[in-house]
């Protein structure tokens, strides 16, 4: 799954989508999981990295990445076509 | 130092209220006009427009006559001013004025004043009681629409489009209604306002977006800027906004020019469905109130528009910034009273 190519994401976890408008504000974690998809990280490289930077067990990580997962596709802000 | 040519531009609207008209917009852009000394005129129906006396954007404002006196009056007006002015280029600003100042524009480059205006077809193609057969034609996706002169023709109407649905006033106003009683209501109210006829439209779901464009009377597009409203007034007008990246918007504009030839400025409100149909909701024939956004953005539309008007070529723009954005506020101005007591005394300043 990757995140839209053209997504500005500023230091401070605030989102801007360019196509139309939409922007969100994002907590550390989410940053963190938006930056990595940024880096073309793998699903599971970025739960890797999540487990290694925060106190968490692997199945909350599963289980909150999901559903950011989804949070993405369902604001439009994940590539359909690969872009 | 360098030698700038002086020109003079007249704007009108300088209504900045609630429901602002554009001039003020527009005198900012056209005084970043490079390479030239430019001086405003400001051409205002009431005394109270604030660009009247808004530092830095009329040099000069003078009463005009409303539209509804004619195009005769508005004539002997423009021909005192000119007098005094020596006007090079007037760009109206509001939709009501457009028609008047269309039919006197061989008379006002007579006299010197050049217009870049659409011609009377194109102004009367996008009209609101001609755009839903406009829209087919061309096959742009547009609301299903009936223009209606009585309201005892509205539930006919909304048994076809069912509801919500939209009554929409001739010029401005529109009204979302759930049923025939809040129809009925807003019918009343906006043929009051605004008189007969009265268009009930399909209602469409989905995102506001404007687009600012401006067509070279040829096909060509010399700018085209989208903009998605983030703050929107109880009366619909837009108080923030962001420029957008997204080519089909500008491919929409383009294609709009190329098939009107489009001369002049113009304003696309479109309504994007979740599924990305751009629906044709308006086409303002002028610069909408939040056109200096296009000159933040890097694409000078008031000033391009003067240089056309003048008859020099201008390269049409490419890029602009994405997510400029605009805030617009209010400010309470302290003026004396003299100033308000001469300009309503003597119609100038």
């Amino acid at each position: 799954m990757k995140i839209l190519t053209n997504i500005a994401v500023s230091e401070s976890g605030y989102l801007f989508n360019p196509t139309n408008g939409d922007s969100f504000s994002s907590n550390l974690v989410a940053t963190d999981i938006i930056t990595l998809m940024k880096q073309n990280k793998t699903s599971d490289e970025i739960k890797k990295a999540l487990h290694a930077k925060y106190d968490v067990e692997k199945s909350t990580i599963e289980r909150d990445y999901d559903e950011f997962i989804q949070e993405l596709g369902d604001n439009y802000l994940l590539s359909t076509d690969g872009k | 130092m360098e030698n700038k040519k002086k020109i003079t531009v007249a704007v009108t609207g300088l209504n900045a209220v609630d429901s602002p008209g554009p001039g003020v917009a527009v005198a900012r852009g056209v005084r970043e006009l490079e390479g030239y000394d430019v001086r405003v005129i400001g051409l205002s129906y009431e005394a109270l427009e604030p660009g009247i006396y808004m530092e830095g954007i009329a040099d000069k404002t003078y009463q005009i006559p409303y539209p509804s006196a004619g195009s005769e009056s508005l004539m002997t007006r423009l021909e005192y001013i000119q007098e005094q002015e020596k006007i090079d280029v007037l760009i109206p600003n509001f939709d009501a004025e457009l028609y008047n100042f269309i039919k006197l524009s061989p008379k006002l480059k007579e006299m010197g004043i050049n217009t870049y205006m659409p011609t009377t077809e194109q102004f009367e193609a996008r009209d609101k009681v001609n755009l839903y057969a406009f829209c087919q034609k061309h096959g742009f996706y547009v609301p299903r629409d009936k223009t209606i002169y009585n309201a005892s023709e509205l539930p006919a109407v909304a048994a076809h489009f069912n509801y919500p649905l939209v009554v929409k006033g001739k010029y401005y106003e529109a009204v979302v209604c759930q049923t025939l009683d809040q129809a009925q209501k807003a019918f009343h109210k906006l043929e009051a306002k605004w008189g007969l006829p009265i268009i009930v439209q399909e209602y469409i779901s989905g995102t506001e977006i404007n687009v600012a464009a401006l067509g070279d009377g040829h096909g060509e597009t010399v700018s085209a800027v989208p903009m998605r409203k983030l703050f929107i007034t109880d009366k619909g007008k837009a108080w923030a906004g962001v420029t957008l990246e997204d080519s089909r918007l500008v491919k929409l504009a383009k294609d709009f020019i190329k098939v009107t030839n489009w001369r002049g400025g113009f304003e696309l409100e479109l309504m994007v469905t979740t599924d990305g149909r751009p629906y044709f909701m308006e086409i303002n024939p002028r610069f909408p109130a939040w056109i200096y956004l296009t000159v933040g953005a890097g694409q000078n539309q008031p000033a391009a528009l003067v240089r056309l008007a003048m008859g020099e070529k201008v390269k049409p723009y490419e890029t602009y910034e994405v997510g400029k954005t605009f805030i617009r506020y209010s400010w309470d101005m302290i003026i004396d009273i003299e100033q308000f007591q001469h300009f309503s005394a003597f119609g100038e300043n």
